[in-house]
């Protein structure tokens, strides 16, 4: 069982490094260095095709991803930072290509709001459990009769 | 007061299913374009027609003008092609077209065999200028004021419903506009 689970799991990892290697560079483009590579393909896979719009710059094909997908690339390869980078394709494409909004006024919703309903759900469970408890906790009124036959039943339990 | 509090979850559903149900009814192709307000990006780039000769974005300035973004292997275009014919012989104002993603020989016959309502013809191989106008796709379309700022950007085909509901107003708007700075 132990041998089997073993292979199973090692098969699974095999399986999403294959996939994964099938996943990244589309094009042949020569990175400076393979930091600029990994650094150029986190963001393009960070970065919205505007065509496509539910593929990232490295998983669509359409020419507008490709183009955008080089110039990412070149950019990178140019020293440019990612804030630069990400300027480059806000002011062209608009936020929308941004898999991760930015933190700004009109985007705090966004980004606070599941925090926010997580604590209006803590608070409010808070308060459920605590109710509970109290009202658990005041001593239930038993009969006599009653008190009797619980006791023999937990007595032949015990035996 | 309990009571109240036992509504907030469904006062909270019903503003989400708002928010949800509007949702439903989004164009997510309809982006609005980034450069709206701002000046034409920057160019030198050779005319269709004549290898060799320059075009700048200086050139484009001057007119309220409308700038159409088309190529030979975009089925739209062809479309909206007899609709800028049309526009062109009205002479409301100069249609610049950006060739864009094309080639030079098949473009230059596809005017000569439809008709060529572009007033100047610039040639973007290489997808350049469509890149720094945020062009995803063809044919779009960019109404640009006399001062040579984008002011409005239509992504497909204009047909007259287009035309007249919404290019045409702005486009008189903006040549209103024009007229009164060029008087004071």
């Amino acid at each position: 069982m132990k041998m089997l689970l073993k292979l199973v799991s090692g098969l699974v990892l095999l399986l999403s490094m294959v996939t994964s290697v099938i996943a990244t560079p589309v094009d042949t483009y020569e990175f400076k260095s393979p930091d600029n590579q990994k650094r150029a393909l986190s963001l393009a896979h960070s970065l919205r095709c505007p065509q496509c719009q539910n593929q990232n710059l490295i998983d669509s094909n359409s020419p507008v991803a490709s183009d955008l997908r080089l110039e990412v690339f070149k950019m990178v390869d140019e020293g440019k930072g990612d804030d630069e980078i990400i300027e480059f394709m806000t002011s062209r494409y608009g936020e929308f290509v941004l898999y991760k909004p930015k933190m700004e006024a009109k985007t705090y919703v966004l980004w606070l709001g599941p925090i926010g309903l997580l604590l209006i759900g803590l608070v409010i469970g808070f308060i459920f459990i605590r109710k509970q408890r109290i009202s658990g906790n005041t001593p239930q009124e038993i009969s006599v009769e009653d008190q009797q036959a619980l006791d023999t039943l937990l007595k032949r339990n015990s035996k | 007061m309990k009571k109240l509090v036992l509504f907030i979850p469904l006062v909270l559903f019903l503003a989400m299913g708002v928010f949800l149900y509007k949702g439903l009814f989004l164009n997510p192709q309809k982006l609005d374009s980034a450069l709206e307000g701002k000046p034409i990006p920057a160019f030198q780039l050779e005319r269709l027609e004549t290898p060799g000769e320059l075009i700048t974005n200086e050139q484009l300035k001057g007119k309220v003008a409308l700038l159409n973004v088309w190529a030979t292997w975009c089925p739209s275009c062809k479309y909206e092609h007899p609709f800028l014919n049309m526009l062109s012989r009205k002479n409301i104002l100069p249609i610049y077209g950006i060739n864009y993603r094309d080639e030079r020989a098949p473009a230059i016959a596809e005017l000569k065999r439809q008709g060529d309502p572009y007033t100047l013809n610039i040639f973007d191989k290489d997808g350049r200028l469509g890149l720094d106008l945020g062009v995803y796709g063809a044919p779009e379309s960019f109404i640009v004021d006399h001062n040579g700022i984008i002011r409005f950007r239509y992504a497909g085909p204009i047909d007259q419903n287009v035309w007249s509901e919404t290019l045409f107003p702005m486009i008189q708007q903006l040549q209103a506009e024009a007229a009164k700075d060029n008087v004071s």
